[in-house]
């Protein structure tokens, strides 16, 4: 009777959830309401994780609840131990949520909201959410070893390479577009600026609290330093309403990238109790909160979505990043959809944590949900904007102008009715002098936050407020990312030079040490400032090349994992992996290719290139270059980026190479191949 | 909601506040070093908070973008 009533009760929920995503995808009326949107996602993502994660851990994975897992195993009470899984559950959602499934729907807002809800959905179910779990199951039983060992044992030495040549590259595109996000939004903006330079002396501050005063009381220190973000909000209100403070706070994007450049150096080689702890504690808690209040804000205020469901922009002329809807929708919303950075988590920390392999599903599967949850949320507040105002935050200043007239117009033609007293008005109601060409996804979320919270702590002044508060979240857990990342770059650095030259590899030395982080920091710098200086915005070339990188290491991992699915002799399972494999292979390869070979300038770097280039044989200087030499530095940027798509592109085929001979040596074996660490009975070993 | 299951509720919050910042259960550790190797000195909490934030940043693993 019970399962009778379970089962109406899944087959209710999966009609409204049909009859939601119908509204959501067939409504053409002038807005919707963002409750069809949250509920269609909640509805899906219950079903899918009951009944498509379900065949994954009992069918394809076959999770067994009485093997002993590497926590178990190998119990140390430090790295591994075996805990709740709701603390794991939690410590993995931290650890994969970042900016980039906030970024990325926001930039895709300008598609309209159909086509990126549809990819999020459709992604995390049968792409990242099965990329994480699978990748989590299979270092649960390799000891919790990591991705780049994993893929050397089971499918070779080369392959390990490629896996690790692409881990550090997707690791230096990350850091540049992160810092570039940060630029962006801080541009111009004395109150974003203030509150984000505070959190330096805030950290420093908890750092030795934490250290000498009151050692290892983490939530107290944490609670005093939100009280002290939340003071240098108020006070950077102060400092840009003052002309003389306020001008002393203002920087162009090239003074700012200096800035993070010379910071993520200094950062990432003081100790680590001083300044990178203390703020990763902080921006951590941040985050948690931030996504809870907006899931609160949400909800309560169910705002509606005044963007389009589709706009004309899905032919590829869109301002905000260039190309058509195939692929590059797929590479834009890379987090949140699928991540390859997250099978280095789920082959990290997570898997040394689990008590019971049956936890898998609901770390693994589940917190990829919830992260696609965050995107989703990420988009609605890009889409509660007026479609004029998104449009003038993100197209580039080559397209609209430097003036809130000259946007007026551009976007009005467009088709996007927009006034200059509009755009000047929602510019004051932030606190900001100014809206226009703030590509990057952070202030376009900031504003669709405060309008989303504001309703849930309204009043004077409220929304200026939560946009800085909304940005000082943002550049917080981005500038943790950047002295972390600088920091693990640096030892992979170490490692990779040691092979060559091993007194490099010493970590204790500081010559050693120093120059990996000036190397590290040049490689991210580098891509940085050309970003800064770039006229179309810095993230047009950017986050494509990032989102290329990040799909190219999911297209590796689930690659592996196909193999693995054979190699157990479970290849009647095969497609659970080898779908999303696939899909991923050719929107990467196809993007790569089109970065690379396009002939739109707009597109292709070789183009762009080839533009420059004929127009420096005539001797011509074209915008935004003021010389001949800036028109050189242009053409061999183009070519270091074309390079760099290129070599993604190598990467993915050179690793589907190695996994089909991996895969045909193990279809003729008679016995499973894989190599998983032998069967411990939890019984036996728990003792 | 009883006083019981909100007292389980506020301990998990806690402890998955802590591992979400690299710090594991310090009971735990005591019990283990305990039980399993006598011979060693127990370090206080300050101490072992220390060795854990030193080795959250030791490379490896990471976090997302």
């Amino acid at each position: 009777m019970n399962s009778m009533a379970a089962k109406l009760g899944w087959l209710l929920l999966a009609a409204f959830g049909a009859f939601c995503l119908g509204i959501v995808a067939l409504e053409r009326g002038e807005s919707i309401s963002a409750f069809w949107l949250v509920s269609a996602t909640v509805s899906l993502f219950f079903i899918a994780y009951r009944f498509y994660g379900r065949f994954i851990a009992d069918k394809a994975l076959a999770l067994d609840a009485s093997r002993a897992t590497p926590a178990v195993l190998h119990d140390d009470g430090l790295d591994y131990v075996p805990t709740d899984r709701r603390v794991v559950f939690g410590h993995h959602f931290a650890a994969i949520a970042g900016a980039g499934p906030l970024v990325g729907p926001v930039l895709a807002a300008q598609m309209g909201y159909l086509p990126g809800t549809l990819w999020i959905l459709v992604g995390v179910i049968f792409a990242g959410a099965v990329q994480d779990f699978v990748i989590l199951f299979l270092s649960l039983r390799r000891d919790g070893r990591s991705l780049g060992e994993m893929v050397r044992t089971e499918i070779g030495p080369g392959a390990g390479v490629i896996a690790m040549i692409g881990v550090l590259m997707i690791m230096f595109i990350i850091l540049a577009v992160l810092a570039l996000v940060v630029v962006k939004a801080l541009a111009a903006s004395p109150w974003g600026t203030f509150t984000v330079a505070a959190t330096i002396p805030i950290a420093l501050l908890m750092g030795v609290y934490l250290r000498f005063l009151r050692p290892g009381k983490v939530l107290e220190v944490s609670l005093i330093g939100l009280v002290l973000l939340l003071l240098a909000i108020w006070a950077g209100g102060k400092v840009a309403a003052d002309a003389s403070w306020a001008a002393f706070f203002t920087f162009d994007g090239k003074a700012l990238a200096w800035m993070l450049i010379a910071y993520g150096f200094c950062a990432s080689v003081t100790p680590v109790w001083l300044l990178l702890a203390p703020r990763d504690y902080l921006s951590t808690f941040l985050k948690i909160g931030t996504v809870v209040l907006l899931a609160i804000g949400i909800v309560f205020a169910m705002p509606d979505l005044k963007m389009p469901a589709i706009t004309r922009f899905i032919d590829g002329s869109g301002p905000v990043f260039s190309g058509s809807l195939f692929p590059f929708l797929f590479i834009t919303i890379a987090c949140g959809a699928v991540s390859g950075w997250h099978s280095l988590i789920a082959s990290g920390t997570t898997p040394k944590l689990l008590a019971n392999e049956k936890d898998a599903r609901l770390v693994g599967y589940g917190a990829m949900l919830v992260e696609a949850f965050v995107a989703i949320m990420a988009l609605i507040a890009a889409c509660v904007l007026e479609p004029g105002v998104y449009f003038a935050m993100n197209a580039p200043a080559a397209l609209i102008g430097t003036t809130v007239e000259s946007a007026a117009q551009a976007i009005s033609q467009w088709g996007f009715a927009i006034t200059p007293d509009a755009l000047a008005q929602a510019a004051k109601d932030i606190g900001e002098t100014t809206l226009l060409s703030r590509a990057g996804g952070a202030p376009t979320l900031a504003v669709g936050m405060a309008e989303i919270l504001q309703r849930l702590v309204a009043g004077n002044g409220m929304l200026a407020f939560w946009y800085h508060y909304a940005i000082l979240f943002e550049a917080l857990f981005i500038l943790t990312t950047v002295d972390a990342g600088t920091r693990v770059a640096r030892f992979m650095i170490q490692e990779l030079a040691g092979l060559a030259l091993p007194s490099l590899a010493k970590t204790e030395s500081w010559t050693a040490n120093l120059i990996a982080t000036v190397l590290c920091v040049a490689c991210w710098g580098w891509f940085l400032y050309q970003g800064v200086v770039d006229p179309l915005g810095g993230i047009n070339t950017l986050w494509p090349l990032f989102g290329i990188a990040n799909q190219m290491l999911a297209a590796i991992a689930l690659t592996f994992a196909s193999v693995c699915l054979v190699k157990m002799k479970r290849a009647r399972y095969v497609w659970v992996a080898l779908v999303p494999t696939a899909w991923l292979v050719v929107c990467t390869l196809t993007a790569g290719w089109q970065k690379l070979a396009s002939d739109d300038v707009r597109i292709g770097f070789l183009a762009h290139a080839r533009m420059f280039a004929a127009a420096l044989d005539r001797g011509q200087v074209l915008a935004p270059a003021k010389s001949i030499g800036e028109m050189h530095q242009i053409v061999r940027n183009d070519w270091i980026d074309g390079s760099l798509a290129a070599v993604f592109s190598l990467l993915v085929v050179a690793m589907l190479v190695f996994g089909l001979r991996a895969v045909l040596a193990a279809i003729k074996s008679k016995v499973a191949t894989a190599r998983e660490a032998p069967y411990i009975a939890l019984a036996g070993a728990a003792s | 909601m009883n006083t019981s299951t909100m007292r389980e509720l506020w301990r998990v919050c806690i402890a998955a506040a802590r591992r979400m910042i690299g710090v594991p259960d310090y009971d735990r550790y005591v019990a283990h070093l305990r039980a399993h190797h006598p011979d060693r000195l127990v370090p206080t909490y300050a101490e072992f908070f220390a060795e854990r934030q030193r080795a959250r940043y030791m490379g490896g693993g990471g976090r997302c973008c």
